[in-house]
């Protein structure tokens, strides 16, 4: 097939006498040229930035309301931002919050442990505590524990039905602040023990196998081996966890303890100066949880190193941080 | 080679009873026919035994202490107002659930659209409505609702055009569904999100190489295969809903919790049992939403698995079956080689 | 293999032109110029980032060019030629486009949740404003081509992988396109399925449809191509009949993929 040569295209030269000529140059047609030189414009999308200016207005209507209203009194709001008491109300959320995560890890690992045993009986009670705690509302919970100091006015250990060997009164231990490290400590636990769980779970049994035909023993193939590789899938979903329960610790103010929310509380119950006093906690725990989240978006990061998703770390740590909702029932 | 009957098999030399050994003596049953023991986990029915000591006690104790007031307890449970208690609870989480799935199908949209604009006030909508606690955001409307007394609609910084009396609208059912839709909006933004991105890019790809328009594409191909991540997801959603709604008791409205708390301060002495009446529906609530969950997940995973997970009921016929088949080979004794 | 004598008068029906693309700093296709005629069958050859399924997925728009065009029918493709610049085309237009360029990809990507007889009436009625109960003959007639008649009711999921990409080829004819791109069609298959699905795309080339190939199927580049394309690092190195190209190809590279793939 022979064509004309068009005007700037390099004639065909072989390489050495014996091989073919390189692909003969295709037929070039006089607008070619132009086409070739021609700019590229992007689409422009009017429709979407009228919107997009509509929403623009909505919002700047919004801001200017919220800046405006007298009702919400930004100077009142500042100054009460870093008031002594919100200070140490905002000290025992984050105390209240690290305690019930740890202990409640600490029994969920237990929990998980009686979750997968051989043994019936373990995995029926366990399985019927995570349902028990799973379907009622901390809240609920949280106010049946501080009652319990009416109901058992001592606690005693000791044969069943027979001689007690140590008895406690309770109405020293079940204060408003134990009852809340109690009640969310058993919250966390059954949230928790299914998310450790699920890790253990998603080790290859595999990996158990091959340890066994090793020669080590139980529990040694439980720490060593399943557990470091269960942790990727843990502590992604551990992270919502925690920053569910930061928020979930707010209830505590309905049995008084005085944790943020019930410290501004108390403020607004004498001087009346309810919204601003809301938005201090309100901004606090802004703050709180955007900066658990950014830890969170590293750690996860660190644990989404070995799968590669094409789009980028940044997108495949958000996409992992949003994709656990744990539901606490208090969000 | 021509296939004959093969000879009666003998016994392997390990097996065959001793040489030597009169009529008298009793052979060792040969090694194949010997009955296999499986190993004994002291360990394990220890632990077993502790545990089972510890709820017997815990069970004890909550079965006869006079503080539970089981009597009371029974009383309360179908009393008409905590009834009514529960129609608010089913109301608000009803109103809420559907509310807060439509604000997340916008935000979800607004999070995937080009328009930078959009991406970021529904990007900042979600990060406000996770961050906050819902009983703070709770409380912040019923207060505010209480000082507003007028919405207006209008150009910013300028004149107002449209008036509402405030207090009209604001019962505390609105205000309840409003300050829990706004929350679950958020939660369920990034359940849809979560659901569209699982379908497989491919499938966008095969829908745009067909010519198949942007809006055909999105609700007949993308859209059945996302719900079948969103779906159960949000059912699970809804099990939180049902225990948020008992903060709306401090909105003074009374859904479920709110009544009993209203109850046991008229009857102080009936807190307890009024609290387990509580628990009780609380738990048979969720429990029917889990029900429905397993039944659900299990309809949409039939795009994608082989064999479905046994429902409940199957598996109970199973193990009845398997317990039988146990009893009618221990009866019949060893196999025959 | 066709003697086909090109008059200067006929115009290829893909024309391609100085195509070039990036993905980030990596430059995948580096000044391809390519023509395919009206009832030809091109194979792309090529070592694996050679830039050939990019090259393909240009055609239909699925990957934005960076410089050049691709024309199909006298149409330029995803642009509109205007004062002088290339003006990207909304999505309604593209979409149009892509109606009449088929595509059958590695993966089958049948939609799983719709029947075969479903997964080939979409786009018809869709796209093309046919009836269902049309578009449904129609479909019943393309499965029997493709040797698949009575599987309507089945879902992809029970059907074995040469069975899904042959239901893929049916839904891809459905549309009635003027050009079937085949982006690696038999590369995800059990070696013993590959056979079902070639035999329907000779079927598919010797009535006359214009077909480019992404394959390594050597076999079937020599039995049923009319043009072979060499391509490596982004641009084409060798092209012309498969006799001549697979025979004796002239590039070093050329030489030396072909000798490692046969």
């Amino acid at each position: 097939m022979s064509s004309p040569v068009a005007a700037g295209h390099p004639p065909a030269a072989p390489s050495s006498p014996s091989a073919p000529p390189f692909p003969p140059a295709l037929h070039e047609r006089p607008e070619d040229e132009q086409l070739l030189a021609a700019k590229l414009v992007p689409l422009r999308r009017p429709g979407q930035w009228a919107s997009a200016l509509v929403l623009v207005v909505l919002l700047a209507m919004l801001v200017h309301t919220l800046l405006t209203n007298r009702r919400f009194q930004w100077d009142v709001v500042g100054s009460y931002f870093l008031n002594g008491s919100i200070v140490d109300g905002l000290k025992l959320t984050l105390w209240l919050t690290a305690a019930v995560m740890a202990s409640g890890y600490l029994l969920a690992v237990g929990v998980a442990a009686m979750r997968l045993s051989g043994n019936p009986v373990l995995r029926s009670l366990s399985f019927g505590f995570v349902w028990l705690v799973r379907s009622v509302p901390p809240l609920v919970q949280l106010l049946f524990w501080y009652e319990l100091a009416s109901l058992y006015p001592q606690l005693s250990l000791g044969i069943p039905f027979g001689h007690e060997f140590v008895t406690v009164r309770t109405a020293h231990l079940f204060s408003g602040i134990l009852a809340a490290f109690v009640g969310l400590t058993l919250d966390v636990a059954a949230f928790a023990s299914e998310i450790v769980r699920g890790g253990i779970l998603s080790v290859e049994h595999g990996q158990t196998e091959a340890a066994e035909a090793l020669g080590l023993g139980k529990v040694r193939i439980f720490r060593r081996i399943v557990l470091p590789q269960a942790m990727p899938a843990i502590v992604p979903a551990s992270g919502n966890l925690l920053i569910g329960m930061l928020k979930a610790t707010s209830i505590v103010s309905v049995i008084a303890v005085q944790d943020l929310l019930y410290s501004s509380q108390l403020i607004y119950n004498q001087n009346y100066l309810i919204i601003p006093l809301l938005l201090v906690a309100t901004l606090w725990y802004i703050i709180l949880t955007t900066l658990l989240s950014i830890g969170q978006f590293f750690v996860e990061r660190h644990y989404a190193r070995g799968s590669n998703r094409g789009g980028g770390s940044a997108r495949t740590g958000f996409w992992q941080l949003f994709r656990g909702n744990v539901p606490l029932g208090l969000s | 080679m021509s296939e004959r009957s093969l000879p009666a098999p003998t016994l392997p030399v390990a097996d065959r009873p001793p040489v030597g050994v009169g009529a008298g003596a009793t052979a060792p049953a040969p090694l194949s026919r010997q009955r296999v023991i499986p190993l004994r986990h002291p360990g394990r029915w220890i632990a077993t035994a502790v545990v089972l000591v510890l709820v017997a006690q815990l069970a004890h104790g909550l079965v006869t202490n006079p503080f539970y007031q089981w009597d009371r307890f029974q009383y309360w449970f179908a009393r008409p107002a905590i009834l009514q208690g529960l129609v608010v609870t089913l109301e608000v989480t009803a109103l809420s659930a559907v509310l807060g799935l439509a604000g997340g199908i916008l935000l979800a949209l607004a999070r995937q659209s080009k328009n930078p604009i959009l991406r970021a006030v529904s990007w900042t909508y979600i990060w406000l409505f996770r961050s906050v606690p819902l009983i703070v955001v709770l409380l912040i409307l019923y207060n505010f609702s209480a000082l507003y007394k007028t919405l207006s609609l209008g150009v910013p910084f300028g004149p107002g055009f449209v008036h509402f009396n405030e207090s009209a609208l604001a019962t505390d059912l609105v205000v309840a569904t409003v300050g829990l839709s706004l929350n679950e909006a958020a939660y369920a933004a990034e359940v849809v999100r979560a659901g569209i991105l699982s379908v497989d890019q491919g499938q966008h790809e095969a829908a745009a190489a067909l010519g198949l328009p942007k809006g055909y594409q999105f609700r007949r191909i993308v859209l059945p295969q996302a719900l079948r991540a969103i779906v159960p997801a949000y059912v699970n959603q809804l099990i939180g809903l049902i225990k948020g709604t008992s903060l709306v008791f401090y909105v003074s409205l009374l859904d479920l919790f709110g009544e009993v708390q209203n109850m046991g301060s008229t009857y102080p002495t009936d807190v307890v049992p009024l609290l387990l009446v509580a628990t009780g529906w609380y738990v048979v609530l969720t429990s029917v939403v889990s029900v429905v969950q397993f039944y659900v997940e299990r309809h949409y995973a039939r795009g994608a698995l082989r064999t479905l997970p046994s429902t409940p009921l199957q598996k109970l016929r199973a193990g009845v079956r398997g317990l039988r088949e146990r009893a009618d080979r221990t009866h019949l004794g060893t196999v025959k080689a | 293999m066709s003697e086909q004598i090109h008059d200067e008068s006929t115009r290829p029906l893909v024309r391609i032109r100085g195509l070039r693309k990036s993905f980030g700093a990596n430059l995948v296709l580096d000044g391809v110029d390519l023509d395919v005629h009206e009832g030809e069958v091109t194979v792309l050859l090529g070592p694996s980032g050679s830039g050939k399924s990019t090259l393909l997925r240009s055609i239909n728009h699925l990957e934005k060019p960076d410089a050049g065009f691709v024309e199909v029918g006298g149409e330029i493709i995803g642009f509109r030629h205007q004062g002088g610049s290339l003006h990207e085309l909304g999505h309604r237009a593209i979409t149009r486009q892509r109606a009449r360029v088929g595509m059958v990809f590695q993966q089958f990507n049948l939609f799983p949740h719709l029947t075969v007889l479903e997964n080939l009436t979409e786009a018809p009625v869709a796209v093309r404003g046919l009836s269902r109960k049309s578009a449904a003959l129609q479909a019943k007639a393309l499965l029997e081509r493709v040797g698949l008649g009575g599987r309507e009711d089945a879902y992809p999921r029970q059907l074995s992988g040469g069975q899904q990409q042959r239901v893929a080829i049916a839904r891809a004819l459905a549309v009635e396109p003027q050009l079937l791109l085949f982006d690696e069609p038999t590369s995800a298959l059990d070696p013993e399925l590959v056979g079902e699905v070639l035999a329907v795309m000779k079927d598919l080339a010797l009535s006359g449809m214009t077909m480019i190939v992404v394959t390594h199927e050597i076999g079937f580049a020599r039995e049923v191509a009319d043009s072979v394309v060499f391509l490596d690092g982004g641009r084409v190195i060798e092209s012309g009949p498969p006799a001549d190209v697979l025979a004796n190809p002239g590039h070093e590279r050329a030489r030396s993929f072909l000798s490692a793939v046969l």
